[in-house]
């Protein structure tokens, strides 16, 4: 799982039938201290998120599958919580490359 | 879910047989400003609608294979929908953090 920042969103009419009225959003990862980094995903929106709301992400087709209900599901990133405040004790140098990176 | 551009087609008359009538697409990923981002690559169509030129998305790995009709077939990469329409937030609302980071460190514990 990663934080995230919705930046976005994307709509398609000619979807998968997994992906029926699903809420896309386009989120980028944020590093730990909270800026973007350029790593994007397009996510299906579970928790009413919008576009400007710190997020987490599950990245995991498992749980994705899980969480929606389908299976087979061509479904790997869903938003699952809405962030309200990330504390990071004991950080001599934060990196601010994204922490968690797939194709 | 990643954007890509659909670049061409490939057809390939001998192959895996529950791939049978799963159509194959040449497609270059972009990053999040939909600007070409790392090498094209080879896309199962799982809409089945999309062309050349044509903005989609797809899904990458194991959730690759399962968009399409039959899920246990060598396909690590999958066109799951066409775009239509992006919309970017460029606002207050992604300029500014919306979540409250702390950075605490032993001095201050």
């Amino acid at each position: 799982m990663y934080i995230g920042k919705v930046i976005g969103t994307v709509v398609a009419t000619i979807k998968i039938s997994h992906l029926e009225s699903r809420k896309l959003l386009l989120v980028d990862q944020l590093d730990l201290k909270g800026q973007e980094t350029g790593y994007y995903d397009i996510a299906v929106d579970v928790v009413q998120a919008g576009p400007g709301d710190t997020v987490l992400v599950i990245d995991e087709g498992n749980g994705a599958r899980q969480i929606l209900g389908i299976d087979p599901g061509a479904i790997r990133a869903v938003i699952v919580g809405v962030v309200d405040e990330v504390t990071i004790t004991d950080v001599e140098e934060i990196a601010s490359e994204p922490y968690a990176v797939s194709i | 879910m990643k954007f890509g551009r659909v670049l061409g087609t490939v057809v390939a008359s001998q192959k895996y047989e529950d791939l049978e009538g799963v159509k194959f697409l040449v497609v270059q990923p972009l990053d999040e400003d939909l600007k070409p981002n790392g090498q094209a690559c080879i896309a199962a169509d799982a809409t089945a609608q999309a062309g050349p030129g044509e903005l989609v998305f797809m899904v990458a790995s194991r959730e690759g294979a399962q968009a399409l009709p039959e899920v246990f077939v060598p396909v690590d990469l999958a066109i799951t929908g066409i775009v239509d329409e992006v919309d970017i937030e460029r606002g207050t609302r992604r300029e500014q953090p919306t979540a409250i980071w702390h950075h605490l460190n032993q001095d201050n514990d």
